[in-house]
Order: C-alpha cells, then sequence, then structure tokens
C-alpha cells in the first residue's frame, strides 16, 4: 500500500495555489497511507551561492536560532532560519557540503531532511490531513510538489521513515511498494560511502540513486541502471529542481495515474486524488507503461 | 433518468440506492453524476437496470454485476467489472489493469485500451476491447473469449487454461503455454457476434486466435529433474 501523488504546474498563475491544489491530492490517499505523510515543495529558489537545508529534530525544546547562529560564527557566512513545526528551513551562504558537514558533526540529532536550491521537505507521522495542517501546506506556492501517505510494511513507523527521502541537491524520492533486495543493496552502498538514517527500504533507492549520480550519471540514466538492479514492487516518482520523473517496475503491480492539461500534469496512486484538480474531467488522462521513465521539466 | 448524485450521497448511498431496486422497478434508467474517481460505484447490482456514470471511476466499478447494464463515460480503474456474473458494463476511455478479473459472465467492452492483466482469471465472461492491451492479459484465463482490436503486449495467455483469446494487431510474445490456433468457422461466427454485440467494427478475418496448448495440464515425468 501507500499513496503517492505529484503535481508540476505549466501554468505560472496557478503557483499561487499549489498547495491549495496539491493538499486535497495528499489528503485522498489517505485510505492508501494513514501512518505517515510527508512532501516536497518547491518553492522561493535561492541564490547560486546559497543552500537551503530542511531540517527536522524529535526535541521540543531545539534550539534552531542558536544553530543558525551557530552556523553563521563557524563558516564566516550569512544565514538565516524559518522554523515550520519541527522541521525548520534553514538559508546559508558558503559551501553546501561545508555547512553540512557541520551540521553533522554539531548537531547530530537534527536531521537533514533535504537540500537544493528550491527544494523544502516536510514529512511526520500521523494522518496526511495533521501533516498537511501541521506544515501549514494549503497556503503554500510553488512551482510543483511531490507526496506520499504511508502505510508501513518494510519498517517501523517513525518520522525519519516517512517519505520523501533526499536524493542529492534539490532530488528527492517517494515510492510507493516494496523492496527486496534493500539490506543486500544498503550494505553494498554502505561500503561505497552512502550513510543511511533508517532500516527503510526506501531509503535504499534514495541511496541508490544517491550513489549513481556522484558518479556522474544522469536521473535518467540512474533510473534506467535502477530498473535492473532494484528488485521488488514499485512506482517511484522523483522530484527535481524543475519537474518529475515517473517510473514503475517491470511487472508493473504499483498502481499509477498521469493526467496533463495545458496547465498542469499530475501523478498519483490513484486517480481520485487528481479529481479534485481543475479540468480533471477532460484532461488527457493514461497510465504509466512498466519499464519506461517518464520526466517533465528538464532532468539534469 | 433518475439521478444520483455521488458527491452527495457518497459511494454507499448511490449504491444502497440502486441495491434497493428489483426487476420490473418503476425506475429502470439511472445517472450517476460525480464518481470523482471513488472505488466500487455500482457495485453488486442484481437487477436488469441501465446504470450511466457520467465521468471517470475508480477501483472495481461493476463488480460482481448480475444483470445491469453500466455504461462508464471516462476511464475507469482496476479491476472494472471485476466477478460480473452476467449483464454488460462498457467503458468509453481506457481501463487499468485487471479489468473483468475473475468475471463468470456477462460482457465488458472497453472503447479504448486495457492496461497490463486484462482478463485475469476469467471464468466465462466476454471481453472486447476497442484499442490495445497491456502485459499477462488473459493470464490463467479459464473460459469465456477476450477480444482485442489493438495490440497485444508481454505474455499474452499466460498459463491460459480454455478461454479463448483473438487479437487484430501485434502480439509482443505469448506467455507459457499459449499458442496461436487455427482460425475455424465456429470462432470467426463467434468473433462476429462479439464484435457486433460490443458495436465494433473490425473484419473478423483479420484477427488471429489464441488459446492453451494444453502441455501445462498434466504433470510430465520428463520434467520429474527438474524438482
Amino acid at each position: 500500500m501507500c499513496g503517492i501523488v505529484g503535481l508540476y504546474l505549466k501554468d505560472r498563475k496557478l503557483q499561487a495555489s499549489l498547495g491549495a491544489l496539491f493538499a486535497p491530492m495528499l489528503i485522498e490517499m489517505t485510505d492508501r497511507g494513514p501512518d505517515s505523510a510527508g512532501f516536497a515543495i518547491y518553492r522561493d529558489p535561492v541564490g547560486d551561492d546559497q543552500t537551503k537545508f530542511s531540517l527536522a529534530s524529535d526535541d521540543p525544546g531545539m534550539e534552531w536560532t542558536a544553530l543558525c547562529e551557530g552556523l553563521e560564527k563557524a563558516l564566516k557566512c550569512a544565514a538565516r532560519i524559518e522554523v515550520q513545526s519541527d522541521h525548520a528551513v534553514l538559508i546559508t551562504g558558503g559551501e553546501a557540503l561545508a555547512a553540512q558537514a557541520w551540521l553533522g558533526a554539531n548537531c547530530p540529532d537534527v536531521r537533514v531532511v533535504g537540500s537544493g536550491r528550491s527544494i523544502e521537505i516536510f514529512k511526520q507521522t500521523g494522518l496526511p490531513k495533521d501533516v498537511v495542517e501541521q506544515f501549514k501546506l494549503t497556503s503554500a506556492q510553488g512551482s510543483h510538489a511531490i507526496g506520499h501517505t504511508r502505510m508501513a510494511t518494510e519498517s517501523a513507523v517513525t518520522t525519519a521513515g516517512s517519505h520523501p527521502f533526499a536524493t542529492g541537491l534539490d532530488l528527492c524520492l517517494v515510492h510507493n511498494g516494496s523492496l527486496s533486495n534493500h539490506n543486500d543493496l544498503r550494505r553494498e552502498l554502505e561500503r561505497g560511502g552512502i550513510i543511511f538514517q533508517t532500516e527503510n527500504d526506501t531509503e535504499v533507492a534514495a541511496g541508490y540513486m544517491t550513489a549513481k549520480l556522484r558518479q556522474g550519471l544522469s536521473l535518467h540514466e540512474a533510473l534506467e541502471a535502477g530498473l535492473v538492479e532494484l528488485d521488488g514492487f514499485y512506482t517511484f516518482c522523483i522530484g527535481t529542481a524543475d519537474g518529475f520523473a515517473v517510473v514503475r517496475d517491470p511487472i508493473a503491480c504499483k498502481h499509477a495515474v498521469l493526467a496533463e492539461t495545458e496547465e498542469w500534469v499530475a501523478m498519483a496512486t490513484e486517480y481520485r486524488a487528481i479529481a479534485h484538480l481543475p479540468g480533471a474531467d477532460t484532461a488527457n488522462i493514461w497510465e504509466p507503461e512498466p519499464h519506461k521513465i517518464y520526466t517533465w521539466g528538464s532532468v539534469h | 433518468m433518475a439521478e444520483l448524485d455521488l458527491k452527495q450521497l457518497g459511494v454507499r448511498g448511490v449504491n444502497s440506492a440502486l441495491h434497493g431496486l428489483v426487476d420490473g422497478a418503476n425506475e429502470q434508467d439511472w445517472l450517476i453524476t460525480n464518481p470523482m474517481g471513488q472505488h466500487a460505484i455500482a457495485c453488486g447490482l442484481d437487477a436488469p437496470l441501465n446504470v450511466t456514470i457520467k465521468g471517470h471511476v475508480g477501483f472495481y466499478c461493476g463488480g460482481m454485476n448480475q444483470h445491469a447494464a453500466i455504461t462508464i463515460q471516462g476511464h475507469a480503474g482496476v479491476g472494472v467489472a471485476e466477478n460480473m456474473m452476467s449483464g454488460r458494463v462498457r467503458v468509453t476511455g481506457s481501463a487499468s489493469d485487471s479489468a473483468g478479473a475473475t468475471a463468470h459472465g456477462g460482457l465488458l467492452v472497453i472503447e479504448g485500451d486495457a492496461s497490463s492483466r486484462c482478463g485475469i482469471s476469467m471464468k466465462g465472461i466476454d471481453i472486447v476491447v476497442g484499442g490495445s492491451v497491456g502485459h499477462m492479459s488473459g493470464f490463467m484465463a479459464q473460459s469465456g473469449h477476450l477480444v482485442v482490436c489493438g495490440d497485444a503486449s508481454d505474455a499474452l495467455g499466460d498459463s491460459i487454461y480454455e478461454a479463448i483469446l483473438f487479437v487484430r494487431g501485434d502480439v509482443s510474445s505469448l506467455g507459457a503455454d499459449c499458442i496461436e490456433k487455427e482460425m475455424r468457422p465456429e470462432h470467426l461466427a463467434k468473433l462476429t457476434e462479439l464484435l457486433a454485440a460490443a458495436g465494433m467494427e473490425g473484419e473478423p478475418a483479420e484477427f488471429r486466435r489464441y488459446g492453451s496448448a494444453r502441455e501445462l495440464y498434466n504433470f510430465d515425468i520428463d520434467n520429474a529433474d527438474a524438482y
């Protein structure tokens, strides 16, 4: 089980209402995933010399401002932080890798759930409607978003085990299905330097993509390699800096539907999530074929 | 025509209203509006009603149908007309996977394409697809007919029993124990009847017939070493 959804706005005029359009899609998938929910939203890109980090902490007394000031001082750069419930979005100048290393060394309990120039990731256990409310999704603006509602099968219901999983700068992945060779792959990827935070199978798929991208493969090539090496059932939706990609395993047991109008492109596990969008009735609707990679926007 | 607004009544409300009707009820023609892709719409009908659904439906629409004629004016999700016993279901758009799964009787017409596993484990239903079907269609199909006016994707008729498959276009590959068979006059006659019943254009002579080689019915002692 699990539900995944993606919405990419072709008509810029709709960007002001991205959250209002996207939140009902996520909530409609509650039956498929009542354990946890999460989403990645692409908005307000920062400058070339800056990086945006999505951070999460289980500590209710987390001193986010202190974290921000500490980082500014240590890296001698300007930074600002915006807190959203138990998550925070940190925008910092300086080297992205240096900032990530500083966070790892100085705030080991803070999880970096995403990073890039425009991506922001929020995820939490609980019903999708509560997660939507907690992170004020309905009022969010932006260009595109992908989301996930989880019914846990392969690992525990935790915030860290919620989707989306980051796979690189401005990249993240949501998954409907289960992987059967994730333990083997995890060991192999760990030997190659990929660090995992959970026992979750989807995190392995994300780590796999990260490793392939680091090797210099394009996203398309990495997905093609995944079709060979990832064993199991899956429909993946991958958010990119300016679009998203969809891929299903060769057996295609896990449902997926795509719909496109002049104004938007949407992906969902079930059509009822898309039915809320304006013009869905007359959209071009089709089922993505197995073993085929679909992309919108430019895929780096 | 009586109207049922699914947005107001919900799936349960719509289905209850239709379940309450018996053969000979005054109102025979029903229109369901605002389906919004919800699941299990018009399931378990048991009277000769004419039901039209205006818009796209979710999973299992028209499942377990007996006697009713259901028209979906849009696309259908997974398992449309699954386990149908009799009656008709028509989809004017395309259908997702497992259309007509395990169905015992009746006629399912899909004007567009059907995706993977169309007619999986069918047990007597007749299915006519105007477009193409996805992989593993006719998987373990036991009886009935599957007519595909377009192409069939990989592993058509895998592990098929006694269902009869007719395909006009290309077949990517045949599944285990599925073979092409001779099109005899009785098959052409049946195909002509099915195309007419479905209201589909098509020259029966352009189709090819596929069915079971019956090699999997019995254990072959020569394969004992494989176990």
